[in-house]
């Protein structure tokens, strides 16, 4: 019964439910404060649009899963917790990977193994375990979405570096070539394209972020 | 000179605190120092006390670099006028070449010391002079047709991502003028690769004379082509296509032995990284199966970037091994990778750049496990010598 009383106290986009999804965007981002899913931050930034579609499919699947889990979690017995976690991310995954492959057949083949692996994403696994295993649907729900956000927001920075300095273009669009910078001599930087520029770009966003947000600067 | 002291003492009250330039404290003491020899010392610690600073110190690798940099101009303007079929004296061959390689030394000093100031600026610190060497070296180790925008694009990344976010100078794991280097090859490999591109004159189309290559003993090397690589006198005098500064063996020596004797760079590193690479190249004679690798092993030394390297990239005391023990681990390991590289991948000819990059980033681990061993040695002499005194007893 009481918690009952709670649900109905605490309104649908309550500053403590709000915090849930802006967070991750800043002080708790997954990628550049956590250090996590690191993996296919590298692998799906060459180009904008693969990350958008990645930034969807992660933002559905863990979205989902935390809600699912959420409401599972009382019947769920602890010692096989994780295997229960991992059909629930499996089956969203499966379901998001089809839905890509229907309408979307480029950018699926683009992101190749990537969408499959969404599974292996600790982000996701950290997430289920940490909050939604011990807190209810809705903030589970919005606590999903808002660390894919935050995973997201950095891909997409990430991707949109990436892609005008190696490629030259915007999503597809050659702005550099429509600003007529090549006549002046301009070349692409083909290291944009190589993996461990994406690595050193996500540490330059870690870099400025700390200096704008002191408070994430380790101490020790 | 008095005048100079003089002038700098009436403005310098405008800098100190409450002046009215404040704010460029640091760059103004930047300058005063490069100027004249500051009279602040060490006074406290067990400090090794020497007559000169880091400034000095860093000017004298300046110095060291010279022979290279006057032999690369020269060597600039001889391969165009080689390759356009002109015929031109000592001194046109060596004012072209000034002309092509003044303005990318000018770029890199430019854009690097931007950089530098406003770190040391918004820092709050004093302006090191590390970048007093870095800028000398990147013209030395880029091709001279290379566009002055990636020159600069190239030390600005060093600068930063190479240097500053470590702390700045002293601070740095990798070698900021290699760190350049590398970000300009993977940047824009068509412009470090190929036959045209180390010649000035010929990526525009100049007049090539028949029968002539611009392809460096490396690049004809790679491909199996041993006839076309020049005579080793050729390549030890330095006459032969290649980055601005790295062609000459003869000039690089003048430079070891200046940074020997003053003492700046160590020998051990410069003997260990040749007998790295003299060990790797007899390894590979001895399983030779291509073209390539039944090049004499010490041809290896007077061929492409590796003694330019050794004696002025390896030796960096910021990003080389500091122990003793660990210079010689440190150097001869540089070697032994770069000719490794060289010969068997076929997508970098010039190994050198990586294998010096990839120990830059193992010597801590080199010196940590030197300290380590000594500190066990002495352990255990300790317990043989407490054993011992027990026995006597």
């Amino acid at each position: 019964m009481s918690q009952k009383e709670q649900n109905e106290k605490e309104p649908l986009f309550s500053p403590k439910h709000i915090k849930l999804l802006t967070n991750p965007l800043d002080d708790d981002n997954p990628i550049t404060v956590l250090v996590l899913g690191i993996c296919s931050a590298l692998a799906v930034t060459v180009m904008l649009q693969p990350a958008v579609v990645m930034t969807l499919s992660v933002v559905c699947v863990m979205g989902l899963a935390n809600l699912i889990v959420s409401l599972l979690r009382n019947t769920i017995p602890p010692r096989i917790r994780i295997i229960v976690q991992l059909v629930v991310i499996a089956s969203l995954v499966i379901l998001v990977d089809q839905v890509l492959k229907a309408f979307l057949y480029d950018v699926s083949r683009q992101l190749s193994v990537f969408v499959g692996l969404i599974i292996t994403n600790c982000i996701i696994m950290g997430r289920l375990e940490a909050f939604a295993l011990a807190n209810k649907p809705w903030p589970s729900f919005l606590d999903g979405v808002g660390n894919a956000a935050g995973y997201g927001i950095i891909l997409i920075i990430v991707a949109f570096l990436r892609e005008l300095l190696g490629s030259g273009t915007v999503y597809g669009y050659p702005v550099i070539e429509y600003l007529g910078l090549y006549e002046f001599g301009y070349e692409d930087n083909g290291f944009m394209i190589l993996p461990p520029m994406a690595l050193i770009t996500v540490g330059v966003i870690i870099w400025v972020q700390r200096s704008r947000n002191r408070k994430l600067i380790e101490t020790n | 000179m008095q005048s100079l002291r003089q002038f700098l003492d009436r403005i310098k009250p405008n800098f100190q605190k409450g002046g009215k330039l404040h704010m460029f404290e640091s760059t103004f003491e930047g300058f005063e120092t490069f100027l004249f020899v500051p009279n602040k010392v060490t006074d406290r610690g067990a400090h090794i006390r020497d007559a000169t600073d880091m400034k000095r110190t860093m000017i004298l690798v300046v110095i060291a670099a010279i022979p290279t940099l006057l032999f690369g101009m020269w060597n600039v303007g001889y391969q165009h006028f080689l390759a356009t079929g002109y015929e031109g004296t000592f001194w046109e061959a060596f004012l072209f070449g000034l002309s092509k390689v003044l303005p990318i030394i000018i770029v890199t000093y430019a854009s690097g010391l931007i950089v530098e100031f406003a770190f040391a600026q918004i820092r709050g610190e004093e302006i090191n002079e590390g970048f007093l060497v870095t800028g000398i070296l990147i013209p030395l180790i880029t091709p001279v047709t290379i566009p002055l925008w990636m020159v600069s694009v190239g030390t600005v990344f060093a600068v930063i991502i190479g240097k500053e976010i470590f702390g700045g100078t002293g601070m740095n794991i990798l070698n900021p003028a290699i760190t350049a280097r590398a970000f300009m090859f993977f940047a824009y490999p068509a412009r470090f690769s190929g036959d045209f591109v180390w010649i000035s004159g010929l990526p525009e189309g100049e007049g090539i004379i028949d029968g002539f290559s611009g392809a460096t003993p490396l690049a004809n090397a790679a491909i199996g082509n041993i006839e076309a690589i020049p005579p080793v006198m050729d390549m030890i005098i330095g006459t032969i296509p290649g980055s601005i500064g790295e062609t000459s063996f003869l000039a690089i020596l003048l430079g070891a032995l200046i940074l020997v004797i003053t003492g700046v760079g160590s020998l051990k590193i410069i003997l260990s990284v040749f007998a790295g690479g003299m060990a790797m190249g007899l390894l590979l004679n001895a399983f030779a199966v291509s073209p390539l690798m039944e090049i004499p092993a010490w041809h290896h030394l007077v061929m492409g970037g590796f003694a330019f390297g050794a004696v002025y990239m390896a030796t960096d005391p910021v990003s080389a091994s500091r122990t003793e023990t660990g210079k010689y681990i440190y150097g001869f390991l540089i070697g032994f990778l770069a000719i490794l590289i060289r010969v068997l991948n076929p997508a970098f000819p010039e190994g050198m750049l990586l294998a010096i990059l990839f120990m830059n980033v193992f010597a801590p681990l080199i010196d940590y496990n030197v300290v380590k061993a000594n500190v066990k040695r002495r352990i255990k002499r300790a317990e043989m010598v407490g054993q011992h005194a027990k026995t006597m007893k």
